[in-house]
């Protein structure tokens, strides 16, 4: 297993120099000149000819690349001129609340999904079957921009439910102390059930909107899979014995049928990375995906670049880790 | 009546009968019907906008400025008073053509790369799946806000970002296709008789793989209107006042907390009804042209 998941390191560093590669090439390829950007168009010669000295713009583009290899390694992302920071700083103080609305999606389009996609298999052809169908077609089809607009309007404007779409804590609550950083984790560690209530509201309509693409595709993986496992010879040997029906399905056929469910999760985390840039913007989450939004607009290219980077070597490691608990499911799949 | 007189009556009639059947099988196919209403309803709104548009897509008008649902303008008006069912429909030419030329961008370049890197192999074709897997590790949307980003933002950008971002399904797709039929006999019998490789790949394997390629591009156009339409909305597709369906929906964002939905319903409405057609006909054709998926069902 070890020597397994270190080759799998090794097969990963091509890749992730093709990463970097793409992300350097796609920075080189921008409009303008980035030293005019930083100086303003109504800089003169001298200040743009000094900021491109700095910024290594004079440099010949395979000394670019060396350079910006360099300090990669050095954890230099670059600084993010709008506000002033430097990205690593800007993603540090954000990150927990993309990770906090992450892992919320994720807990809720397992809790809902995988139960859904169980009953939807076993009472194959119900009413439930077919309503679980339906939310799937919706749930891959409606924009996630949309379906959050629509919560707002729905839960927030019209009915109240929920409380304005600002932010994490509303204003007048002290966010808990920070432990993780995870406001519903730290408010219950240390026992602040107003903040925990009130962070718990600000979370669950931007989780649900994040979850409900991942929740229907999940579903329906989870439907077709167990369908899959339960015409199997074992199972026919299972009920044969006469073991008690949910024992069959939750003992037998599910360890079985999750494993390309696992897969799918593994996959849709790329989704969820391009989704809670969305989210996070609609309901003014303070995430680093409302930060790259932020940067977009200001047309800061540093931070997108650090954050296409990042996700797209977070996602590599997401899907190694779905590999490797393989393992941990199916007793039959060993690491060569 | 000779064994070849034969043949080349029934011919025709075999050829004939096998159309016949995949254009039965797909309309005998509930939902792939649906998803073809949805398609071909779009593509008609869009051809006949200018016709059939009630108000100019852009001319503003303060007097009527957010107004609800009226007999006037049946879908209401945004912020500057301008016409929403207008706008949506001739929002639908930018989204059907974001969709074709950005699922036209990953075709021309990813199928004919999956096909060279299965049917030469070895160190070329190493290379270039090598170079998909790499376009493969970064989330689609990350992928293409951050190519749309480099680019400035704009319609261009935005189709040249979906097309790229889906290079690498089709090369794997083909690549797939062109490894299991490379070792066919007819592709044997045509490299014995000296056919040259371009004739192989587009006269012999790219006609037998077209039936996988088809689902995927009708699947790969609902996925393009969706991520051409999250680029509007997050300011890096095209650029307001011309009407599209994402940036509409941006435009709405800051009312629907006021209460002013239409602004947001109806644009999305329309993002959701198109993917919905291309997602189920591309199911209903995966069904069809899968003979495993039909007699399971």
């Amino acid at each position: 297993m070890f020597g397994y998941i270190l080759r799998r390191l090794l097969y990963m560093i091509p890749g992730f120099i093709g990463i970097i590669l793409i992300t350097f090439v796609l920075s080189r390829v921008l409009p303008g000149d980035p030293a005019v950007m930083i100086a303003g168009e109504q800089a003169p010669p001298d200040v743009i000819a000094k900021i491109r000295v700095e910024l290594g713009l004079d440099q010949p583009i395979y000394i670019q690349f060396v350079d910006y290899v360099k300090k990669l390694f050095q954890g230099d992302f670059g600084t993010a001129w709008h506000t002033g920071h430097t990205v690593l700083q800007d993603f540090s103080s954000r990150l927990p609340a993309t990770v906090e609305l992450t892992l919320a999606s994720i807990f809720i389009a397992i809790l809902i999904a995988i139960p859904v996609g169980i009953i939807a298999a076993v009472k194959k052809e119900s009413i439930l079957d077919h309503i679980s169908r339906v939310f799937s077609l919706i749930g891959a089809c409606v924009p996630i921009f949309w379906l959050g607009l629509m919560f707002i309007f729905l839960f927030y404007s019209k009915w109240g439910f929920f409380p304005a779409p600002m932010g994490r804590i509303s204003d007048g609550i002290n966010p808990p102390t920070a432990i993780t950083g995870l406001y519903i984790l730290d408010s219950l560690l240390s026992g602040d059930m107003i903040a925990f209530k009130d962070s718990l509201m600000h979370l669950i309509l931007p989780a649900i909107c994040l979850s409900t693409g991942t929740m229907a595709i999940v579903a329906r993986m989870m439907r077709s899979s167990m369908l899959e496992v339960i015409g199997q010879d074992y199972i026919r040997t299972a009920r044969a014995k006469g073991m008690r029906e949910s024992k069959v399905i939750m003992k037998h056929a599910l360890s079985n049928a999750f494993i390309p469910t696992l897969t799918l999760l593994g996959l849709q985390f790329g989704f969820l990375i391009g989704g809670a840039v969305i989210t996070e913007t609609i309901f003014s989450w303070p995430g680093v995906g409302g930060y790259i939004t932020d940067s977009i607009l200001a047309t800061d290219y540093a931070p997108i670049q650090a954050f296409t980077l990042m996700s797209a070597i977070v996602f590599s490691i997401v899907n190694l880790i779905v590999d490797v608990l393989y393992g941990a499911l199916d007793p039959r799949i060993r690491y060569e | 009546m000779s064994t070849a007189d034969v043949t080349i009556a029934t011919a025709p009639v075999k050829k004939r009968k096998r159309k016949k059947t995949f254009f039965t099988l797909l309309l005998s196919n509930r939902l792939a019907v649906i998803g073809l209403f949805f398609i071909v309803v779009w593509t008609l709104l869009a051809v006949v906008a200018p016709w059939i548009a009630p108000h100019s897509p852009t001319d503003t008008d303060t007097v009527s400025k957010l107004q609800g649902p009226t007999i006037q303008h049946w879908l209401g008006t945004d912020n500057y008073g301008r016409d929403i069912l207008s706008r949506i429909l001739y929002g639908a030419r930018i989204s059907i053509w974001t969709g074709l030329i950005g699922v036209g961008i990953s075709f021309i370049i990813g199928v004919p790369l999956g096909a060279i890197a299965a049917f030469y192999g070895g160190k070329l074709g190493n290379f270039i799946m090598r170079c998909m897997d790499v376009l493969l590790a970064f989330p689609s949307l990350i992928l293409a806000m951050a190519i749309a980003a480099s680019l400035g933002p704009g319609l261009i950008s935005a189709m040249i970002a979906v097309g790229i971002v889906g290079i690498p399904e089709f090369a794997r797709l083909m690549y797939g296709q062109t490894i299991t039929l490379k070792e066919k006999e007819f592709v044997e019998a045509s490299k014995a008789i000296g056919v040259k490789d371009s004739t192989i790949m587009f006269r012999h394997i790219f006609p037998n793989a077209l039936g996988p390629i088809l689902v995927h591009a009708t699947l790969g156009m609902g996925f393009a209107i969706l991520v051409a339409s999250s680029l509007s909305f997050l300011g890096l597709g095209i650029q307001p006042p011309t009407p599209e369906w994402g940036a509409m929906i941006s435009e709405g964002r800051e009312y629907i907390i006021t209460g002013e939905w239409w602004l947001v319903t109806f644009p999305g409405l329309a993002i959701a009804t198109s993917i919905l057609g291309f997602n189920l006909l591309g199911d209903g054709l995966r069904d069809v042209l899968d003979p495993r998926l039909r007699s399971s069902k």
